[in-house]
């Protein structure tokens, strides 16, 4: 389970990414995997820190926020349905967050396609969660395409950790 | 905000009328793939009274600047003229231009009328017909335009020599970039079409993505994310005002291009996962729907007698090309090769389509004619894409990034030919370029 092994490594290194690796990831990294690129910075999460299971922080960290896709496709992986799996029992459990999914893609492919397919992304995700009985209005998606990479290397170890799928956790409604 | 120069051309009279050479030496072909570059003789242009020397010195650098970019021309240096022009209208000696090989002579004029208008004149000699190619023309104009009066000159140079549209006094309009690769600002610019007077159109708040020109050029489509999700805006160039034409609620929308009627736009809808290709009257804000499968539809584009859409789909697994009628309806794929292909566009001579192709881990910028066949690619890198076209339908200019974590996007420029290519300068990172039409 090649997969599962970057996929668990990748939760751990989790807020320890920018120390480990400061000159590869600079400075925007932290918010960009702390908080899901693009969206609010880690701050957002203030009250209650990781070790509070009904923290957005605990959600994030231990939990796991994200799902990583093969590339060009946007069906779940088995590993990936299994982090889903505990998002909904956690968003089940806190019925005062909702949720942006943020789909994103590698740099290999063209601008627009990129963006369809970040979109077809963060679908999957909602789709799986809402199947698990959260309500739709509590999960919103946006499609960031190949505009926010976390990884800026140009090979596979960094395409992997980009086409993913972030789960970001907001207190109360939606607001569009 | 941004002033059209009102520019006046004028014939110049008074010079023996000479019938235009239909088919004489002076012609370059374009199709043909040149080889050899045509030599031309650009002695100063004359200042005409006091306070013209520097305008007259910068306008011939930039008028022979532009002919050179282009890969067809040669400048012979001053240092081997024999002849020198000191009066426009004195009679011109073949004899020395021709001792010298320079097939084209360029001779022009500079005065200033002492309240800021500027007029510059000029005549193209085919120096071996010893005759003059059309006739002289004047531009009336401002010193704070003689770039756009020099791109003018050059425009009619080149125009009369390949006997194709110029394409110099046109402008860019792209996505200035900084920042690192995981941190990118990004902000609407536009700028000359050789990279001169960059303008931000937009803050670095938000990001934004590929804008489009309207026909006329005086208004910009373009995909941003001031709302948290991608929404097409369209802004008007001159006032620098915006305003959001799609927000349906759970939708995103992105991919916007203006149809040639300059009253339509098309763009792509995604809603769940499902994208599709729409279209919306700006007038009466009525909105159809184009594409109805359960695949990516995006990227579309419509030929220039606004009949006809190429876009792209992955209907078939992987991104391809289709043609389908402006009202929709069942789409003919025309690509074919190996690889993927994407962002199609038409040319505005209606002949070829450009487009961007990913093969082996390679990207390409190609052209096709418009039924798939005849596929050709001009360039090859880590990273090319978005082709737009010049408006003479000659020069592609498109986005080249570089590879790895100091990975920077940067524009450049080839001809249809795959020749020439070249980066066009910009200040910092640039992508996502759109060509205007050849401005009036």
């Amino acid at each position: 389970m090649k997969q599962l092994t970057k996929v668990t490594l990748l939760f751990a290194a989790m807020g320890l990414a920018a120390c480990t690796n400061p000159d590869r990831f600079g400075a925007g990294a932290g918010a960009g995997v702390g908080a899901g690129a693009g969206a609010g910075a880690g701050g957002a999460y203030g009250a209650g820190g990781a070790s509070d299971p009904s923290s957005p922080a605990y959600f994030q960290q231990t939990i796991g926020d994200r799902v990583l896709f093969a590339v060009d496709q946007s069906t779940l992986s088995p590993e990936a349905r299994a982090v889903l799996d505990g998002q909904a029992k956690w968003l089940l459990a806190n019925p005062d967050y909702s949720a942006v999914v943020e789909g994103h893609a590698d740099e290999q492919g063209t601008r627009e396609y990129n963006l369809a397919l970040g979109a077809r992304r963060a679908n999957s995700v909602r789709e799986y969660l809402t199947a698990l009985g959260i309500p739709g209005y509590r999960l919103e998606t946006v499609t960031y395409g190949k505009e926010r990479p976390i990884a800026i290397c140009s090979e596979e170890s960094c395409y992997n950790r980009n086409r993913r799928a972030v789960t970001v956790i907001a207190a109360g409604g939606l607001t569009s | 905000m941004i002033r059209l120069l009102s520019m006046l051309a004028v014939l110049i009279l008074g010079v023996p009328a000479m019938a235009p050479a239909q088919s004489g030496p002076l012609r370059i072909e374009i199709t043909e793939g040149v080889i050899e570059p045509m030599p031309f003789a650009l002695p100063g242009f004359v200042a005409e009274g006091s306070g013209a020397e520097s305008l007259a010195a910068d306008i011939t650098r930039l008028v022979g600047e532009d002919l050179i970019g282009t890969g067809l021309f040669r400048q012979i240096g001053p240092e081997a003229f024999i002849s020198q022009i000191t009066n426009f209208a004195a009679p011109v000696q073949f004899a020395d231009w021709r001792a010298i090989n320079a097939q084209a002579l360029i001779t022009g004029a500079v005065s200033t009328n002492g309240s800021g208008g500027v007029s510059v004149k000029f005549r193209l000699y085919d120096v071996f017909a010893g005759q003059e190619l059309g006739q002289g023309l004047q531009f009336e104009g401002t010193a704070e335009g003689w770039r756009r009066m020099a791109h003018k000159v050059a425009d009619a140079v080149y125009s009369r020599i390949t006997g194709e549209g110029g394409y110099f006094d046109s402008r860019v309009v792209f996505v200035s970039e900084t920042g690192p690769k995981d941190n990118r600002a990004k902000r609407l610019a536009i700028m000359d079409y050789d990279g001169a007077n960059q303008k931000f159109l937009t803050d670095a708040s938000s990001i934004v993505l590929a804008p489009r020109f309207s026909p006329a050029g005086d208004r910009v489509l373009y995909t941003s994310y001031e709302s948290g999700r991608p929404r097409i805006y369209l802004l008007d160039v001159g006032s620098v005002q915006r305003r959001v034409l799609e927000e349906q609620p759970g939708t995103m929308s992105f991919a916007p291009r203006f149809a040639p009627d300059g009253q339509t736009v098309i763009f792509s809808i995604s809603e769940g996962s499902n994208t599709d290709i729409y279209s919306l009257n700006l007038s009466t804000g009525a909105r159809r729907q184009l594409t109805s499968s359960p695949s990516i539809e995006t990227a579309p584009s419509y030929s220039p007698n606004g009949s006809r859409i190429v876009f792209e789909s992955d209907r078939s697994g992987t991104q391809q090309l289709y043609v389908m009628s402006a009202s929709g309806g069942e789409p003919t794929r025309i690509s074919f090769g190996e690889g993927r292909y994407g962002t199609p566009v038409w040319s505005p001579r209606g002949d070829l389509i450009a487009f961007t192709k990913q093969n082996k881990g390679r990207f390409h910028i190609g052209v096709m004619r418009t039924d798939g066949s005849e596929e050709r690619l001009l360039t090859a890198s880590f990273l090319d894409e978005g082709p737009t076209w010049a408006p003479n339908g000659r020069v592609i200019m498109f986005t080249r990034e570089t590879r790895g974590e100091a990975g920077q996007a940067s524009l450049y420029s080839v001809d249809v030919s795959g020749r020439n290519l070249r980066r066009v300068p910009t200040p910092g990172g640039a992508s996502d370029p759109a060509w205007s039409p050849l401005l009036r």
